[in-house]
């Protein structure tokens, strides 16, 4: 009876789960190793060609190198912000819950629209950023359209937008903290600097580890403000994996190679779900 | 606030205030523009005429009803859909011991990572296959079964004491009663938090909207935004920051309200 109910209770859930999770998680597999199909050659067995495919092809090489180095530039300065904000609004100073506002704000807008603001700040010539950079004498500058610039133009955006959201995480994790290991640093006459270097930020360590996956895993994820920024161009420099999939199944309607590129994202995302596994299991974050 | 709170150094406060002051910089230039005529969009005048113009062109150059209309149906269809099964899904998680329990939790899970949004390619196909393209079901159907939510409800159940349910059970109730009148009502502020939650990430939600619809029926908003601003479309910036204004102002106005919610909403979605 129970397995009855328990079965039952479950199958309006599992039926789209598996639908849209687990059955498209296989036929992209699946479908990696055939050929897209066409009206006069119909779909073939392939075997590894569409990842040989993968390895020939420079643009594949750049996004995977434009996705480590938009995660190494994004990641360690949101972190950093976040933390900053987090010691920051955890103490009392006037006007608290505003300031704590001010950062939080840039999550709970869609990527889409930031990307619209933002789009106005590296415009040429009538842009913020050019016009602040005019005061200095430099001559106004295509951010976007350079691939020397444009990376780092989006890495700004997505530290601005993400900073806040890691913030709270760093919030909760420091009010969770013994009060009187203050006090006894207090007491020991320790600088401000020196107690949050030996002991706060040691024991904000599991928070850091956490954010650090979740912030990787989100990288992967986000390509929302290409579709209004760059379209992934100056040619592919600012184009990232998920971004490429979508171009190549939707514009270059290669929908094959798109699940051989789609295998790669997944096994990515498979091995940073392990690691982050494995520190919930180690129990590294506060519950 | 706690008691134990320790005043901030006064350089520190400053510095607090000023980053504070940057980060809301962006937004409150958008307001700026939106409420000036177009030609001072990129100059500071503070005596400037406010308008509403730009609101109304933004009204009238894009289908904002529309989107508004169709996001609004989305995330309440997504919810309401999401409700339903995550409270089936995780009650039977944590209340029944059934065969196989594990492995499909497990299972379940595996959504967390690889979510919709990855497997656009075949997702597409199956949505062609089903005669869902360009509907606002087909918006919504890949996130009704939510593992997040699934999980949650799961975390929520198992904390009800199992006392409370004999007591219903005695009085008669049936397996689903118990489920409505004890766990349900108990799970209350579980459901408030998942909404927030729901309810931001799918107002905000971009690129599955975009390759599933293609008409004007079925784009949410963010969708149509993405269109009104793309450079190609020639709308002035002040419209642009007027039209973007309008779309995230449902969520912003809730938000200044509920701030305290949505961050611990935000931070439970977060931590899983």
């Amino acid at each position: 009876m129970r397995n009855v109910y328990g079965w039952l209770l479950l199958t309006p859930a599992a039926i789209l789960l598996v639908g849209f999770t687990h059955y498209p998680a296989f036929a992209t597999l699946f479908d990696s190793f055939f050929s897209t199909g066409t009206v006069v050659r119909p779909t073939r067995f392939v075997g590894l060609a569409n990842y040989a495919a993968l390895g020939d092809d420079p643009i594949f090489w750049q996004v995977l190198r434009n996705n480590l180095y938009f995660a190494a530039a994004t990641i360690p300065t949101s972190i950093a912000i976040a933390l900053l904000m987090a010691i920051w609004v955890n103490d009392r100073l006037p006007a608290r819950a505003l300031v704590r506002m001010s950062y939080f704000t840039p999550t709970i807008l869609p990527m889409v629209a930031v990307a619209n603001l933002w789009l106005f700040f590296y415009t040429p010539q009538i842009g913020l950023l050019d016009k602040f950079t005019a005061l200095f004498g430099v001559a106004s500058h295509n951010w976007l359209g350079d691939p020397s610039t444009v990376m780092g133009c989006l890495a700004l955006m997505t530290v601005w937008k993400e900073a806040g959201f890691f913030m709270i995480f760093y919030l909760a994790a420091l009010q969770s903290l013994s009060p009187e290991l203050e006090e006894a640093a207090k007491v020991e006459g320790a600088s401000r600097w020196y107690y949050f270097r030996r002991v706060t930020f040691p024991l904000l360590m599991p928070t850091t580890l956490f954010v650090l996956v979740n912030a990787t895993i989100n990288s992967f994820k986000l390509v929302d403000h290409l579709f209004i920024l760059t379209k992934g161009g100056p040619d592919n420099a600012s184009n990232l994996l998920l971004y490429y999939i979508y171009q190549v199944a939707f514009s270059f309607f290669d929908t094959a190679y798109a699940s051989a590129l789609t295998v790669v994202l997944l096994a990515l995302l498979a091995g940073l779900a392990i690691v982050q596994f494995q520190l919930v299991e180690k129990r590294v974050h506060y519950r | 606030m706690r008691v134990l709170d320790r005043e901030l150094p006064l350089v520190e406060t400053a510095a607090a205030w000023l980053l504070a002051l940057l980060w809301v910089a962006p937004l409150l230039y958008a307001f700026w523009a939106a409420f000036h005529p177009a030609a001072m969009a990129t100059h500071f005048d503070l005596t400037g005429p406010l308008t509403l113009d730009n609101f109304r062109k933004a009204w009238t150059y894009a289908p904002f009803p529309r989107h508004f209309l169709n996001t609004v149906i989305l995330v309440t269809m997504i919810l309401a859909a999401q409700l339903v099964l995550c409270t089936l899904a995780g009650f039977a998680f944590a209340r029944f011991d059934f065969t196989g329990r594990d492995v499909a939790f497990g299972l379940v899970l595996v959504q967390l990572m690889v979510m919709p949004e990855v497997l656009i390619v075949e997702n597409y196909k199956t949505m062609a296959k089903l005669g869902l393209v360009d509907t606002i079901l087909g918006v919504g159907l890949p996130y009704m079964a939510s593992a997040f939510g699934i999980f949650l409800m799961r975390q929520t159940f198992k904390t009800i004491p199992r006392e409370l349910e004999e007591a219903a059970r005695v009085e008669g109730c049936s397996m689903l009663g118990v489920l409505w009148r004890v766990y349900v009502p108990l799970a209350r502020p579980t459901y408030l938090a998942y909404a927030l939650v729901s309810v931001s990430y799918h107002w905000n939600n971009f690129l599955w909207p975009l390759i599933i619809t293609n008409s004007v029926n079925t784009r949410p908003l963010t969708v149509g935004l993405a269109i009104f601003g793309a450079p190609e479309s020639g709308v002035d910036w002040a419209v642009i920051s007027a039209g973007t204004l309008m779309a995230v102002s449902p969520l912003l106005v809730a938000f200044l309200l509920f701030q305290r919610q949505f961050m611990q909403s935000f931070m439970q979605a977060g931590i899983k």
